[in-house]
């Protein structure tokens, strides 16, 4: 039988060691005796100190395990070390008990991880820092905390990291970690220190009372994550009976008061801030572009980001009228930014046209989300109908000589001709305000295509556009 | 007369408490160790807990609550009477700086009434997270409201400095949004997450050199939606949140019952916060984006288009679908486990780990976990089979809390 003293403070590197050690030479977990230092009653047993030479076995373990170990070493449970040194035993020979979650050791050694866990968490949420007079230019403070466990030399690493450019110190029953100069140092625990008064406290008070909202008490919540012994160390619990007691009747005054009149200036702000109702019909493209963007004629805008208006050349000859924004168009609010838009641009390049307005028959996008993505939705005839009086504003500014309908949904817009898009494609109709409409694919149907077919398309589109661009030329 | 900070605190805390957000996590990982002071990344931490039961991890506060705009659910909109108070940007850093000195905070969660303009407003917000992280080299947390009017230039600053940026979307619908807060455009609110959106995303890519620019709002942006203060079903509220998930890629959707606040509007008559309607939103919330749900799917089970206020959402979904359990744990995929009512996300991931070992059985699943007394009655294993509780018609009656007698006063 061995005996193994852990001590105090360097409680893992003591524990790796030994059980190293241990391990090279085959000691089974039942031959070992862990004991903390000054834990005591050892005596019962006669027990060796563990081999100080490194024996024959090889010892393996894996990167989980050692940090598993790191922590659950910190555990106030008297049998840590021993589970630790099973589990590591039982390494040696079943390489992957410790990768199941069922496996009843391992199990238990994620419990103890888990406690140890939440621990340092609280601490790392709890430690309440009062501030020390100081001597040199760093900041001195100092805190005392009570952690459940032996936590003081894996938790306070954080607290070097976070407040790297001032001195302090945290004290707890286990050990005291102090931070100085840039230097985390350790040592054994001592009495509570005395703490000067901190004037920040009262305003820290002064927050929690105020940010808390009496008409939603949920004690439950508080105490599961904030348990009561940790109270006593911080400043802020001590307010919280008062809280507690008046919370009930300051609700009861809200409800109770009676609507106020509303301060003078009130009627002022609100006078200057209304805005004028816009009148019926835009004169202008900005005007209309503002009036389209509070557009309520149907309920896609609700869904979607932002009315998405034509742009391009004002004065063109040529309009180019797609079915409606998609993804990319109701993020940016410019139309044709999109994968289609690009089909478009390198249709149109190659097509060489001319200056030309773009815009689409419905001005929201209309999709559906699933999962991460928003899939685009066909308009119905009615919102496109209702979207047409924006596209015939537009059309009576742009007054085009040409239009490129792409797609059915446009095509429908533009001639109310609702009929299959495929045998109308390459030709042209007559627009519902006269002047005539060059019916193409739409883009995205092109990306949609597979390789031969969408050349095809893509062939065909840029057809189309050379046709329209040439109708313009021969009128002009 | 000169208010005192402390007077001014609580003022501006008792402003800033409406807003649920307090999150401090999922930014990038940095700390003082290369100067000056904090550290970020990782999981948040909540500092303390208020009676409310909602944690305080960030200083929150408003910069001013004086606000020229007349939100009928706001305790800060003009036609209110409460004390209003400004901070000086020294004092907001002051605070934060020394608050977090002591360990009470993980950073700041600046918010503010609009005073003068959009643009003033949010420029004095920018101008006080530059302060920070320039003067005072501060690596902490830094939440930021966006103004949806302010200028781009204005918000881009903003999401260089702060981890997140957020803009409320204030209602479920954008009707109520016109008439409970009329100087609010709904389209304006959302096109400004479009735009953070895009900052994001351009953030993210490396340009032609290969340099990756400067990180845009690393923790990503979220939005508060009040629930209970107009009409809207549960199903509405979802289908709005999962359309503000896929479309601006939010971080979070805070849900925040309807609460009752000092001198309340005649508009909006003050009701008992709807607490559990809250918190069956967020679990709702959860399934669509943890547990592969489609919103239809969870409001469906019922017609009124509200959640159970009794079950958990995900429990009634298995209720109303029982033609798909019980489940074999030892076969089933993920996404069917992940249906499975009293297995959250982590029980799903020790079984798939677990199952490499051996099959599971009854015993496993408790050592893992799982909460088998909501699970037995969907799940078989080699040593359990449900047997006719799955199909039971009493089998919703098991969960439900035992029916209470009506008071009558």
């Amino acid at each position: 039988m061995y005996r193994v003293t852990l001590p105090a403070l360097g409680t893992f590197d003591a524990w790796r060691d030994a059980a190293r050690r241990l391990l090279s030479h085959g000691v089974p977990p039942d031959g070992v005796l862990w004991q903390r230092d000054g834990a005591g009653g050892g005596d019962l047993f006669a027990a060796d100190a563990p081999p100080d030479t490194v024996g024959p076995q090889k010892v393996a373990t894996t990167r989980t395990l050692l940090s598993t170990a790191q922590s659950v070493i910190c555990h106030r449970d008297g049998q840590a070390p021993a589970l630790l040194y099973q589990a590591l035993h039982r390494h040696q020979s079943d390489r992957r008990a410790m990768a199941n979650p069922a496996d009843p050791l391992t199990r238990k050694l994620m419990r103890l991880q888990k406690e140890i866990g939440r621990d340092i968490h609280k601490m790392h949420a709890f430690v309440r820092f009062r501030e020390l007079p100081a001597s040199g230019p760093r900041r001195r403070f100092g805190a005392w905390f009570e952690p459940d466990h032996a936590i003081v030399e894996i938790a306070t690493p954080f607290f070097a990291r976070r407040f790297a450019d001032m001195d302090w110190t945290i004290a707890t029953p286990q050990g005291v970690a102090r931070f100085q100069d840039s230097t985390l140092d350790f040592h054994p625990p001592g009495p509570p220190p005395d703490l000067p008064d901190d004037a920040s406290e009262g305003l820290w008070q002064t927050y929690f009372a105020h940010i808390f909202n009496p008409a939603r008490i949920h004690l439950k919540a508080m105490r599961s994550e904030m348990p009561l012994k940790y109270w006593k160390n911080m400043p802020e619990t001590r307010l919280i009976p008062d809280m507690l007691a008046a919370a009930e009747s300051r609700v009861a005054e809200m409800r109770a008061a009676m609507p106020s009149q509303p301060p003078a200036r009130s009627a002022r702000i609100l006078n200057r801030l209304a805005t004028p109702e816009p009148s019926q019909t835009p004169a202008t493209m900005g005007a209309a572009r503002a009036a389209a963007a509070q557009c309520r004629r149907c309920g896609l805008r609700e869904a979607a980001t932002q009315t998405v208006w034509g742009a391009g050349d004002a004065a063109a000859a040529l309009m180019i009228v797609g079915e409606q924004p998609g993804d990319a168009e109701d993020l940016a609010g410019r139309p044709f930014v999109g994968p289609a838009g690009q089909v478009l641009d390198a249709a149109m390049t190659e097509a060489a046209t001319g200056p030309c307005w773009r815009t689409n028959a419905v001005k929201h996008f209309k999709f559906k989300p699933r999962g991460k993505r928003r899939i685009h939705q066909p308009p119905t005839q009615g919102e496109i109908d209702h979207c047409r009086w924006w596209l015939d504003l537009e059309r009576d500014m742009i007054k085009p000589r040409v239009t490129v309908a792409l797609g059915a949904s446009a095509a429908y817009a533009l001639t109310g001709n609702a009929a299959p898009l495929a045998p109308r494609r390459g030709g042209i109709e007559p627009a519902r305000d006269g002047g005539p409409v060059v019916i193409t694919w739409h883009p995205s149907y092109v990306l949609r295509l597979d390789d031969a077919a969408a050349t095809t398309a893509r062939t065909q589109m840029v057809a189309d556009l050379r046709r329209a661009q040439a109708m313009l030329q021969a009128a002009g | 007369m000169q208010m005192s900070l402390k007077q001014k605190l609580a003022i501006l805390a008792d402003a800033a408490k409406y807003d649920a957000s307090c999150a401090s996590s999922g930014t990038t990982r940095r700390d003082a160790r290369s100067g000056g002071i904090g550290s970020a990344g990782g999981s948040g931490i909540c500092h303390a807990y208020t009676p409310d039961g909602r944690c305080i991890s960030l200083l929150k506060i408003l910069m001013t609550n004086f606000c020229i705009y007349d939100c009928a659910y706001c305790i800060n909109r003009v036609s209110s009477n409460v004390d209003r108070a400004r901070f000086t940007p020294e004092e907001v850093v002051t605070l934060t700086l020394e608050f977090y000195r002591r360990n009470y905070i993980e950073g700041l969660f600046l918010s503010s009434g609009i005073i003068r303009s959009p643009d003033d407003t949010m420029s004095a917000m920018v101008r006080i997270a530059r302060m920070l992280r320039q003067d005072h080299q501060f690596k902490g947390y830094i939440h930021l409201k966006t103004i949806p009017e302010a200028s781009p230039e204005l918000i881009h600053e903003a999401g260089l400095y702060a981890d997140r940026l957020s803009v409320n979307i204030e209602l479920p619908k954008d009707a109520s949004t016109r008439a409970l807060a009329p100087q609010k455009k709904p389209e304006t609110i959302r096109a400004a997450m479009a735009a953070v959106r895009l900052k994001r995303q351009e953030s993210g890519e490396r340009s032609h050199t290969g340099k990756r620019p400067r990180r845009f709002a690393p923790a990503g942006q979220s939005t508060q939606m009040i629930v209970g203060a107009d009409a809207a079903r549960d199903h509405d509220i979802l289908s709005t949140a999962s359309r503000l998930y896929t479309g601006y890629r939010l971080r979070r959707v805070y849900y925040s019952a309807f609460s009752p606040i000092p001198d309340a509007s005649a508009a909006l008559p003050l009701i008992k916060p709807p607490l559990m309607r809250e918190h069956r939103l967020y679990q709702a919330d959860w399934l669509i984006r943890f547990y592969g749900f489609e919103v239809d799917e969870i409001s469906g089970v019922t017609p009124s288009g509200n959640l159970d206020l009794e079950l958990d959402p995900k429990l009634c979904w298995a209720l109303a679908n029982r033609q798909g359990f019980p489940v074999d744990v030892n076969r089933a995929d993920r996404d069917m486990l992940l249906r499975v009512p009293g297995f959250g996300t982590r029980t799903v991931n020790r079984i798939l780990t677990a199952r490499r070992s051996g099959a599971l059985r009854y015993g496993d699943l408790l050592r893992i976990g799982a909460r088998m007394g909501t699970a037995k009655a969907f799940v078989t294993t080699p040593d359990w089979s449900p047997g006719g509780l799955t199909d039971a018609e009493n089998l919703r009656a098991r969960f439900a809390p035992a029916p209470t007698q009506l008071s009558l006063f």
